[in-house]
């Protein structure tokens, strides 16, 4: 294995150990930073945060991206909002209650310390937005509002009406534009990465192609930062962007990087279900749809099929408060993502698939009027009713879970760097701080604070021992990798066979959403694991191509934590059974060459703060 | 369904286009416009024809990437929204469909249906941001915005940079997209010391970059699937007047 395999976690009360990190790392000084050379591969709001703060400070900073503008990175799309521990609604929040909801949230499969650490950050995170100008929703004070999100008894989600990734985007845009005026950050759009470059042991630098232009070009660099996103569309069928893949990560992990967690994948309970065998992407819904909403069922499976006005109250089945009465609707995704199967696996599903469960805003609406929803959520219920043609205000939304996010990615230690030295993985791309299940709102939070505060803290670290040591990107090693690439793509093109590549996309992500999907059995990974080979062999004799690749890890983790759940392991009431003796643990896989399996590396999780507990929203 | 469609072709910037026609069926009334195109395109594949090319992206109407003029209509009938937003339910079965590119001097065609829009980037790196390093911003709560600005803010930050006001324009101005921006930064507190700068450098690059003037006719708020308010416009006008007048008086 390259490099090492240690979190390397500051010693120290927990409080205290990003503090004292900072105080004793290495520092590169203001007239040295011009002299590296910083790639960033991504421009949302993880790289797009990161290549504006290193701009900023002075380093010389390539950024790329594969759409038109930086601005159209998939972050643009979020839509709730984003967490933070300012404690504006005097309702008991604190560093601590946002660390200790997000670890409980991960059903403790997260770091500590990293989790302290972005508790601890989030609130300079909304200071930095509010100062660029990102316009959160306010009181008619003049002061910050707030809503509540699942997983947490406060109210602590900042909003930007449902667009709060575009507003927060855009800050983090219009940062990284400013840079480019300045000319220390150099954008690179629809430039793709399709390698990554390891010299003497460490990453530096790229292969990428340009999308309009079809040329393959290297760029030396002194580190190289991936931003590249999570790997949820190797469902097909998810609520990324069509254009998020896992190449850069991908690459990566095919160059020595540890790829960490792959099997913790979260299902959103919220979304448009799916309409028919074209559909090319599924909808989210908010969140913060649940604050008002609420989710049931008819009680008995002939009622079906009724229109739901006529079905009665009595005869409704409100499964999710009427299984966790303490979070009601607002019960963590996992949970509420399970929670809607399994009514649907009992044959209580509404609309025409049986597949979607009603969130229904009628009690809403009687209580603050249609007005306040409008205001609330109006953007929403208009998309809804563009897509399902229904609406919402009059009718429930239909509503079932699909793929959403990705809490595994490329396994980093506290300062975010991979064990790949000077390969530093940020934002949904890395794996490090939602555990099996990621609470809402706090992805955001965690892109932007790793961009915007932890890696320009924790990469002059790195960088102060590699002064001057940028390599040529005619250098072998280069040559090697891009060649790599030359192949790859000759290999690709000479198959000239019979089937699109979206038609393997789509038969690879039924049979991960059906094997690998809300809950999983042993058999069922056995067979994916089975068939996957096969569908790679069919894809290499008989694609027809003018795109990527896809690709993916093996999954084994024979315990169910959050949102990776074993059908094996499972409490009398079917919430998940973790497996805390065997699997406190990141799970870090180690690419072993094409065709073996990959070696299992683990890191044990110590708790020394929070005590491990069955997970209860009851 | 069953329809005519009539699509923009073109190899590259520098050869002429043509639109050419293609007939779809069996097509269902929840299939997206977008979704058509990709049937219609795994049906070219399957006949060795070559795709067309079309952007897109988040399939949802915020990332702005899907650019298409639908029987002259910017981003189609199906207002507000963008292309991607469109449903085939919308058209009536047996309907001849025109599919072209946003056709903007400013947008140079880099294949079929698709443009190259980084003009719009040149002009917010030109202003169109406020200058906070990260590290020295105040505590949130310490610079209160009265609810009706922070809400104008938010109604002007709400463009999706997708450029369907150029196209839509007959004059091909892009003074609904900078004075998005404009307005935006210029209705908060946190926007106010750059405030004279960063209009004028913003209307000068998006006049260099040869957008048209703005002459009122207000196709470009018609068509904006974000709903910007032509207002905004208005207001565009009188910052770049104060601005002006601050500069004259040596401010
Ligand atoms: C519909 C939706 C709603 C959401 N709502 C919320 C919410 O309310 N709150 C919340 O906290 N989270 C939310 N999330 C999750 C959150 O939006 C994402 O996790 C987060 O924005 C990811 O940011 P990122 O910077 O890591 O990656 P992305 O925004 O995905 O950016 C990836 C970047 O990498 C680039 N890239 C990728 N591969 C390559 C390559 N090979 N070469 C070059 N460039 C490449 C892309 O061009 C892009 O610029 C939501 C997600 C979705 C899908």
């Amino acid at each position: 294995m390259i490099g090492t395999f240690d979190a390397k976690i500051p010693a120290g009360p927990l409080a205290q150990k990003w503090r004292s990190h900072r105080d004793h790392s290495r520092l590169v000084s203001p007239n040295n930073r011009r002299k590296f050379e910083i790639i960033v591969v991504g421009s949302g709001l993880a790289g797009g945060s990161a290549a504006a703060t290193l701009g900023e400070l002075g380093y010389r900073v390539k950024c790329f991206c594969f759409q038109d503008s930086p601005r159209r990175a998939h972050s643009i799309a979020a839509q709730g909002g984003i967490n933070a521990a300012k404690n504006y609604q005097n309702d008991g929040d604190s560093v601590y209650r946002l660390f200790y909801d997000t670890i409980k949230g991960g059903d403790f499969r997260s770091r500590e310390a990293n989790v302290y650490r972005l508790a601890q950050i989030a609130n300079n995170i909304i200071d930095q937005c509010v100062a660029q100008g990102v316009p959160f929703a306010r009181e008619y004070s003049g002061y910050l509002a707030n809503r509540s999100f699942g997983g947490a008894q406060v109210s602590r989600t900042f909003y930007a009406r449902g667009q709060t990734g575009q507003q927060l985007l855009l800050g983090c845009y219009q940062a990284l534009c400013r840079q480019i005026a300045a000319d220390t950050v150099r954008m690179l759009p629809q430039t793709e990465m399709l390698d990554l470059v390891i010299v003497d042991g460490r990453a530096k630098g790229i292969i990428t192609r340009n999308l309009r232009s079809g040329h393959i070009d290297k760029h030396a660099a002194d580190a190289v930062v991936l931003a590249s996103g999570g790997y949820g569309n190797v469902y097909y069928l998810s609520t990324n962007a069509r254009g998020c893949n896992v190449t850069g990560t991908y690459r990566a992990y095919k160059r020595g990087a540890l790829f960490a967690n792959p099997s913790f994948t979260q299902i959103h309970p919220t979304c448009i279900p799916v309409s028919g065998e074209h559909q090319s992407k599924l909808t989210l819904m908010s969140e913060s749809l649940r604050n008002d909403g609420r989710v049931w069922v008819p009680k008995r499976k002939e009622n079906r099929e009724k229109v739901p006005g006529e079905i009665p109250e009595a005869d409704r089945d409100y499964y999710l408060e009427r299984k966790y009465p303490s979070y009601g609707n607002l019960a963590p995704r996992d949970i509420s993502s399970r929670a809607a199967k399994e009514v649907c696996d009992e044959g209580r599903g509404v609309g025409h698939s049986g597949r979607g469960v009603y969130l229904d805003f009628a009690d809403a609406i009687k209580r603050l009027g249609e007005e306040t929803i409008r205001e609330r959520y109006g953007n929403l219920f208009e998309v809804y009713e563009k897509i399902t043609g229904e609406d919402a205000y009059k009718v429930p939304m239909r509503i079932y879970p699909a793929v959403h996010y990705t809490m595994g990615g490329l396994w980093v230690d506290y300062d975010l760097m991979s064990n790949v030295p000077g390969l530093f993985v940020i934002g949904e791309a890395n794996f490090s701080d939602h555990g099996a299940n990621r609470l809402g709102a706090s992805a955001l939070m965690q892109g932007l604070a790793d961009g915007y505060f932890v890696l320009p803290n924790t990469l002059p670290n790195y960088l102060a021992g590699q002064m001057g040591k940028r390599p040529s990107p005619d250098c072998p090693e280069f040559r090697e990798a891009e060649q790599n690439v030359h192949a790859r793509i000759d290999r690709l093109l000479k198959v000239n066979g019979t089937r699109s590549l979206d038609s393997f996309h789509r038969d690879l992500g039924l049979l991960l959403w059906e094997k690998c999907g809300m809950s999983r059995h042993e058999n069922g990974l056995r067979e994916a694991l089975q068939k996957i080979p096969e569908l790679r062999e069919e894809f290499w004799r008989d694609v027809r191509v003018l795109g990527s690749d896809e690709d993916f890890n093996q999954f084994e983790r024979d315990e169910s934590a959050g949102a990776h759940f074993r059908e094996e392991h499972q409490t009398p009431d079917g919430e998940a059974l973790r497996d805390d003796e065997r699997h406190a643990a990141v799970f870090a896989w180690e690419f072993g060459g094409d065709g073996q399996a990959p070696k299992l590396h683990r890191e044990p999780l110590h708790f020394e703060t929070v005590d491990l507990t069955q997970r209860s929203y009851k | 369904m069953n329809f005519r469609l009539r699509i923009w072709r073109q190899p590259n910037r520098k050869s002429p286009g043509k639109l050419v026609d293609y007939d779809i069926r069996d097509i269902s009334p929840n299939t997206s416009f977008l979704e058509m195109l990709d049937i219609l395109n795994e049906t070219l594949l399957g006949r060795d024809e070559e795709p067309i090319a079309f952007d897109s992206d988040c399939r949802e109407g915020i990332c702005g990437t899907c650019s298409l003029t639908i029987n002259g209509e910017a981003h189609g009938p199906d207002h507000p929204g963008a292309v991607c937003e469109l449903y085939m339910r919308k058209f009536r079965d047996g309907a001849t469909i025109i599919v072209e590119p946003f056709h903007v001097g400013s947008f140079p065609i880099v294949k079929d249906l698709v443009i190259d829009r980084s003009v719009l980037d040149r002009i917010v790196q030109a202003g169109g941001f406020i200058s906070a390093r990260a590290g020295s911003a105040p505590e949130a709560n310490s610079i209160p915005v009265p609810k009706h600005n922070a809400d104008l803010a938010m109604e002007a930050a709400a463009c999706i940079g997708c450029g369907a006001c150029a196209a839509a324009c007959p004059n091909g101005s892009a003074m609904l997209f900078t004075s998005a921006k404009v307005s935006h930064l210029a209705f908060l507190p946190q926007g106010d010391p750059e405030r004279a700068s960063r209009v004028l450098k913003m209307v000068q690059v998006m006049d260099a970059e040869g957008f048209g003037n703005c002459t009122n006719t207000y196709e470009c708020e018609a068509v904006c699937p974000a709903e910007i308010s032509a207002s905004f416009i208005a207001k565009l006008n009188r910052e770049y007047a104060r601005a002006v007048l601050q500069r004259s008086a040596g401010e």
